[in-house]
């Protein structure tokens, strides 16, 4: 794209062309570039050569798993029924995705409307996160055609699980009805539009109960299993809100994440507005991923002490808790505050980049690292690895998908504009 | 599988909204009253008697009509077996297996039965979001493979490591454990399988109140025989079968450290909650969002024309 803007090209990025007609679908999806055009950068672009490799092993490994069952593609076990595919695309992709909520509540409920810049892609982060997540649940689920079951056919409601299973369902729908509005933009649905911005409102806030309850209650299904989960990581009456009160930072700074990425990889795509709001726009949602830091840590503390649990920090799991706690909680803080201070946006995304790594880490100690600690160290089945990158790619390759063509780093020129 | 009529249809998912707003502490609340029906059957395994023969093992593959096994029922080398350094565990193939330890200071190997303990308030079934255990009067934990879902949060929390999964079926892959013999024996009052068989009297079937009197009895009559303890008693809230030993029970690998309440009573700070955030929130967060744009221009979200200025 970069090569093709040295020959005067602008990507499509309004309602009508510049000599006043309609783009046809197929030009919008085109980006507005020839056909020749568009295959000559699909090409040239080295990333996916990357994403086409890994697709080639991965896709038929996946295909494969629905051929042969899951016992083909893991290690089939009975002590970690829960595998990578949970373990990372539910537990992980969650609270990364919690952006969607974050951004909606200050921009909507808050009315401020200085983050509107990166609002649409803090939304789109979110229905993709937890599109993706059912989808890495697909794979790992024994009978996936049964997923409505619990909606609509046998139910168990004093089950976290049948919580969780319904909040995700409502607000997966309530996320494409978030998202829906760049869509009817793009598609040039204006009343499609108008429906949807009367009802933000209601929206946003169901957003905000459905994300409090489900991220809390990812937390809580690890309750369940009080003998498995390492004791330092196990809480009784605080698990819900460690999981609740760190997907906050973990939702703001993978849009900071997101938005750095996107502004060096692809800033052909974003405009004006977006580029000169985002050094501002990053310090702020800093301030934001510290303060949920340094909530969760503290709450992180109480739950030690309430539990008396402080004898096992002297142990191996005690280190490692550490090496999690301080090296990638109290650290990210550090360096966030100190960024915060002197107003380093480089630095933010740095403390950003450790914070995700940071719930990564959480996520994967509690449901297989230290998960049967008494017992012995589970390592995932090398297709189960391969079958998580590949839906991780296929996340990669939608996500970018719709930054292309959606109005989510751009506005949308309409019409009435003219 | 039942035909799902439209009525039912609608019946159902109207029934799980208002499930989902209600039901959730309500149960919570139930539950924590519920100590087992008051004529259910059990199973008390006295770990002196057995010899560690494997007879259990065979008469529950023929009752449950399970695949033959790796290693015949007379090959006693599975007692040295260990996967990932663990001794044997219950699988989708065998509901029940005996293990043998070697506690400090005995001159004799100690055997123990292990199967679905049959739990009061199992956690198998507090965690299944489809409903798919039940616990029977009779005392049984059965589960239904036809509402499965094969999301296997079962397995996560049954703390005793029971439940085993068909990972290799395709289509139909279900969670396996022992049922204690409902559909074929217990039912009509008859007991188990591997009672039945057990040339030891190992296992004494009966109702389990009576059972537990039987096994108080049995520690105070024999002083210095067995540790004073009955595993299963208090451990996650009472169990259907349950152990009395002569060695110290985390010397015959029992998990000492369960919580004597049952595994429900965990999670239900969190589900106590969910009324709570359910019905504040929304009141909570429209007004904070008519506090916070009182006077300034409700110019929804997408008001582009606007310049933006720093706040």
């Amino acid at each position: 794209m970069k090569k093709l803007a040295t020959y005067g090209i602008k990507p499509h990025d309004a309602a009508m062309k510049a000599d006043g007609k309609q783009w046809s679908l197929m030009e919008k999806l085109l980006l507005g570039l020839t056909l020749d055009q568009y295959i000559g950068q699909v090409i040239r672009n080295k990333f996916n050569w990357l994403l086409a490799f890994i697709f080639a092993i991965g896709i038929p490994v996946i295909i494969y798993r629905f051929i042969f069952s899951l016992g083909s593609v893991t290690h089939a076990s009975y002590d970690y029924p829960w595998g990578l595919f949970l373990g990372f695309g539910l537990f992980c992709m969650v609270p990364l995705s919690a952006s969607g909520f974050m951004l909606g509540t200050t921009v909507e409920i808050f009315g401020r409307h200085d983050f509107e810049p990166i609002e649409r892609l803090a939304l789109l982060n979110g229905l993709l996160g937890y599109f993706f997540a059912v989808v890495y649940l697909l794979v790992d689920l024994g009978q996936p055609w049964r997923l409505s079951y619990p909606m609509v056919y046998s139910f168990g409601p004093a089950a976290v699980l049948f919580l969780v299973g319904w909040h995700v369902a409502t607000y997966l729908s309530v996320q494409v009805a978030e998202v829906s509005t760049a869509f009817f933009e793009w598609i040039g649905f204006q009343r499609g539009y108008d429906f949807i911005r009367k009802g933000t409102v209601g929206l946003t806030v169901s957003g905000i109960i459905l994300s409090t309850l489900h991220q809390g209650a990812l937390g809580a299904l690890f309750l369940y299993a009080p003998g498995k989960v390492h004791p330092l990581w196990y809480s009784s009456a605080f698990q819900w809100l460690h999981f609740f009160t760190s997907s906050i930072p973990a939702g703001l700074s993978m849009v900071i994440c997101v938005s750095t990425i996107v502004v060096y990889t692809m800033k052909w795509r974003c405009d004006e507005r977006f580029i000169n709001s985002l050094d501002r726009i990053t310090i702020s949602l800093a301030k934001g991923a510290a303060m949920g830091l340094s909530t969760y840590l503290i709450i992180k503390l109480i739950a030690v002490a309430h539990d008396n649990e402080w004898a096992y920090l002297a142990t191996g799991w005690g280190q490692w808790w550490l090496l999690e706690i301080v090296g990638f909680v109290f650290i990210p803080l550090l360096i966030l505050s100190y960024a915060i201070r002197n107003k380093l946006v480089g630095l933010c995304r740095v403390g950003a980049f450790m914070t995700v790594a940071g719930i990564l880490l959480n996520r994967l100690n509690t449901a297989l690292i230290t998960f049967n600690w008494k017992l012995y160290q589970e390592i995932p089945h090398q297709w189960e690895i391969i079958i998580s990158i590949t839906i991780f790619a296929i996340y990669i390759a939608t996500y970018r998908f719709i930054l292309n063509r959606l109005p989510i780093l751009y506005q949308f020129k309409s019409q009435s504009d003219k | 599988m039942s035909k799902i009529t439209r009525r039912k249809f609608l019946a159902g998912s109207a029934a799980g909204g208002a499930a989902m707003m209600l039901a959730p502490s309500k149960n919570a609340l139930a539950a924590g009253s519920f100590e087992g029906f008051p004529d259910g059957m059990g199973v008390l395994v006295d770990l002196t008697r057995c010899v560690g023969c494997r007879t259990c093992e065979a008469a529950c593959n023929t009752e449950q009509k399970l695949p033959e096994p790796a290693k015949p029922f007379d090959d006693y080398s599975v007692f040295d077996e260990l996967h990932h350094g663990q001794k044997r565990r219950p699988t989708d193939k065998a509901y029940t297996v005996v293990n043998r330890y070697e506690p400090e200071g005995a001159d004799e190997p100690l055997y123990r039965k292990i199967q679905c303990n049959h739990c009061n308030e199992p956690a198998c079934l507090t965690s299944c979001f489809v409903n798919a255990y039940t616990k029977t009067p009779e005392g049984a934990v059965i589960y239904n493979a036809k509402v499965c879902v094969g999301c296997r949060n079962c397995m996560i929390a049954c703390p005793f490591h029971i439940p085993g999964y068909t990972y290799n079926s395709v289509l139909n892959p279900v969670i396996k454990k022992c049922i204690f013999c409902y559909d074929t024996r217990l039912k009509e009052g008859k007991p188990p399988a591997c009672v039945e068989s057990c040339p030891q009297q190992v296992m004494t079937f009966g109702k389990r109140k009576d059972l537990m009197k039987i096994a108080n009895d049995r520690i105070k009559k024999n002083p210095g025989q067995y540790v004073n303890h009955i595993y299963g008693e208090k451990e996650v809230g009472g169990t259907g079968w349950f152990y009395i030993s002569n060695a110290p029970f985390e010397q015959a690998g029992f998990d000492i450290d369960l919580p004597k309440k049952p595994i429900i009573d965990n999670v239900k700070d969190f589900l106590a909650i969910v009324p709570m955030v359910l019905t504040i929130w929304p009141a909570l967060f429209t007004g904070f969002h008519l506090l916070a744009t009182k006077g300034k221009s409700h110019g929804h979200g997408d008001d582009h024309s606007a310049e933006q200025e720093d706040h």
